[in-house]
């Protein structure tokens, strides 16, 4: 499953992170590694954005973004 | 926010890797993840004002201050927050490349106690540069509200490398920081480590090594740090609401107009108050001249020109800024422009622009050269460009005043309460059309010269912090009013002197800018203006504030009216000149979007490297002003 298709309040693990290049740096600086726990909090306006609650941080990423990640 | 007058000066755009040193000198470099204080640290130790604002990428280039602690002395870098050494937006390089090249002595990560398993990925990268660091937790006064509770001792073994639990705030926990750093700095030996992390660039290996990384910071963390988790649903629980599909826009948009009604409201009297004081003391001064002796051609300059330009710009432009930027740095501060970025991100995507251009556009209220530089927190070229062209339609410190001092002269009618509403209304509404020529420009050029889709884009709600009102709206009353100060010596009185010259130097029974306003006049009638107005905009070209007091040096040199003793005035004045209420809105629009000052545009050359850019930064605001002042004077003369 990828994380954007995760529903709001759930919590899942990492399974794969497959951004490439500079988002991919961006993407494992914040702990979006392999077994993070990824909750979702909410989505904000118009589904555009998402808040994740990443390694005890709020992070917002759009779905381009959070389609990267593979979780489980 | 960089709202202050330190980021704004322009040697602030240095950024020096090789730092000198005399003998008993120690370079200290403070690193660490976006908003966990460092510039509260540095403010701590330094006894500098270097801003602190809670949201990511405050701090863009690195400052410098320094402290002296038994005998020696420390010089202090406070490089920009950054998440990790390998990411690379423009920001974040500079702290890269400080650490890795830089010629420090020792490094304090800086790291958020309510947040440490992220933030500890940071000094495990820095570790493996270098033995001299100290980590820094920082915010433990905010980590005990939430009831985390951090076993230093445990960490501290497990680490092996020294620890301190900090509230900079507060100064908790300080003396034992610069202790511990005149340790760190007098050690002998340096690892240099630094092929360890070059060498590794393979994605793999970099990916195991994060993995690794996040691994053990999160086993350290289950074992010596303590959560609640009712505590932690706080921040939740606000931002369900804050953020919310349906009630963040609107709520957005009522804080802004609450912040311009206060604004409005509680500018009127000090500027009466100051208007008085200061045009009192111009009688006395004219007196003075005149009992020296002085010819009224000097007297001419210096009172009538240079001193009344100054008192203008004092009068109208310190008040309203004075309440206006600490009420911002209070949103600023308790976390709030990270909500913003996040409500409005869908527009910025529509439009193929940065969500953080959103954060670039508050840094703009300030100063548009400060709003330029703080682009580099945009990663992607193609829409840091966009940001820096678009940049100018945000009005800044200079272009404000006039805003809220013309909808407060023409557009407040009934003498009641309504009176405060209808221009907070209107100030709100030119907020709005900046943000949708903002919007509208950075969609045409990701549609044309400068194409591309969208950059990746994560953005970081940190924590709410309650902000320390009194300090904050003592220090931002403060910056402001030095800023506003400063500008009014420096700007508006030799530009005073000058539009003096040029309204009382005749050719052919005329002054020179009687000719001059006689030339521009059909091209400003064209628009809704008039000659005088064109040219109050181009003597703004160095400085935006001398608009109105070359405005009114201009028509008072010419029109019945030749002295004034209060603002309340000015609406005569004007109508008296000619103006109507398009003229008003016309010249809100026209300074709203018009070319931007010349520091800005030297800060664009500067950032951009780029002739072109720096035209198209010129040339796309101009063309908008004229374009949407034609517009509104075409329609406004069909309907009338």
């Amino acid at each position: 499953m990828k994380l954007v298709d995760v529903g709001v309040g759930k919590t899942v693990k990492v399974e794969q992170n497959s951004a490439r290049d500079y988002l991919k740096e961006r993407f494992l600086a914040l702990g979006l590694t392999k077994g993070a726990d990824v909750e979702v909090l909410r989505k904000g306006p118009k589904n555009n954005l998402t808040v994740y609650r990443i390694r005890g941080a709020m992070i917002a990423l759009r779905n381009e973004e959070s389609r990267l990640i593979e979780v489980l | 926010m960089g709202l202050t007058a330190q980021s704004v000066r322009l040697e602030s755009l240095k950024d020096i890797y090789e730092i000198e040193k005399k003998d008993k000198q120690y370079i200290i470099a403070l690193a660490g993840n976006p908003n966990t204080g460092k510039s509260t640290v540095f403010n701590y130790l330094t006894g500098l004002n270097q801003h602190t604002g809670n949201w990511p990428g405050k701090t863009v280039v690195s400052a410098r201050g320094q402290f002296k602690y038994n005998e020696n002395e420390y010089i202090m870098v406070d490089l920009p927050g950054s998440y990790s050494l390998f990411t690379a937006s423009k920001d974040e390089e500079v702290t890269r490349d400080f650490l890795c090249h830089g010629n420090y002595d020792a490094v304090v990560v800086v790291a958020d106690a309510t947040c440490l398993e992220r933030n500890l990925n940071l000094a495990f990268q820095v570790s493996e540069l270098t033995n001299r660091i100290i980590l820094c937790i920082n915010l433990i006064d905010e980590a005990r509200k939430k009831n985390i509770i951090i076993d230093k001792e445990g960490l501290e073994n497990e680490l092996g490398i020294p620890l301190v639990l900090t509230s900079a705030r507060s100064g908790q926990g300080m003396d034992e920081l610069k202790n511990l750093i005149e340790k760190t700095a007098h050690k002998s030996t340096v690892d240099g480590a630094e092929e360890l992390l070059y060498f590794n660039q393979d994605e793999e290996i970099r990916e195991k090594i994060s993995e690794d990384n996040y691994n053990y910071a999160n086993r350290l963390k289950q074992k010596y740090v303590k959560e609640d988790i009712n505590k932690l649903n706080r921040d939740k629980k606000i931002d369900d609401i804050i953020t919310s599909k349906k009630f963040g826009i609107p709520i957005m948009l009522a804080l802004l107009g609450l912040i311009f009604w206060i604004t409005i409201t509680g500018a009127n009297m000090p500027s009466q108050i100051l208007a008085d004081i200061l045009f009192v003391f111009q009688y006395k001064l004219d007196a003075a001249f005149i009992s020296l002796g002085a010819n009224d051609f000097i007297r001419g300059i210096l009172v009538d020109g240079m001193y009344r330009s100054l008192a203008w710009v004092v009068s109208v432009m310190l008040p309203p800024m004075a309440i206006f930027f600490p009420l911002f740095t209070l949103f600023e501060d308790l976390g709030y422009l990270p909500r913003v970025a996040f409500n409005l991100d869908h527009m910025f995507k529509k439009a193929g622009a940065h969500g953080k251009m959103c954060l670039t556009m508050c840094m703009g209220f300030g100063c548009n050269a400060a709003g330029v530089i703080g682009c580099r927190i945009i990663d992607s070229p193609r829409e840091r460009l966009i940001a820096i062209i678009t940049n100018n339609l945000v009005p800044c410190n200079g272009r404000f005043p006039l805003i809220i001092v013309l909808s407060a002269a023409f557009f407040a009618f009934t003498g009641t309460f309504i009176d405060s509403i209808i221009p907070a209304l209107f100030i709100t509404l030119m907020v709005l059309m900046g943000v949708f020529a903002t919007l509208t420009v950075s969609f045409l050029l990701s549609k044309t010269i400068l194409k591309g889709i969208p950059s990746t884009f994560t953005l970081e709600l940190p924590p709410y912090r309650a902000p320390q009102a009194g300090r904050i709206i003592y220090t931002s009353l403060l910056d402001r009013t030095i800023f506003v100060l400063s500008r009014a010596v420096i700007v508006a009185a030799p530009a005073g002197a000058a539009t003096w010259l040029l309204a009382n130097i005749y050719v052919d029974d005329m002054s020179i800018l009687i000719h001059a306003a006689n030339y521009l006049e059909p091209l400003g009638r064209a628009i809704g203006l008039d000659g005088f107005i064109l040219i109050a905009f181009i003597a703004g070209f160095p400085a935006n504030e001398i608009v109105i007091p070359v405005l009114l040096m201009a028509y008072m040199s010419t029109g019945s009216l030749t002295d004034f003793e209060s603002i309340s005035l000015l609406r005569q004045i004007l109508l008296s000149n000619g103006w109507t209420a398009l003229t008003a809105i016309n010249v809100m629009l026209f300074s709203l979007l018009h070319w931007p000052c010349s520091t800005t545009l030297w800060t664009i050359k500067k950032e951009t490297c780029s002739l072109k850019w720096t035209f198209a930064a010129f040339i796309i605001p101009t063309a908008l002003a004229f374009l949407a002042c034609f517009a509104t004077a075409t329609v406004y003369r069909l309907i009338l």
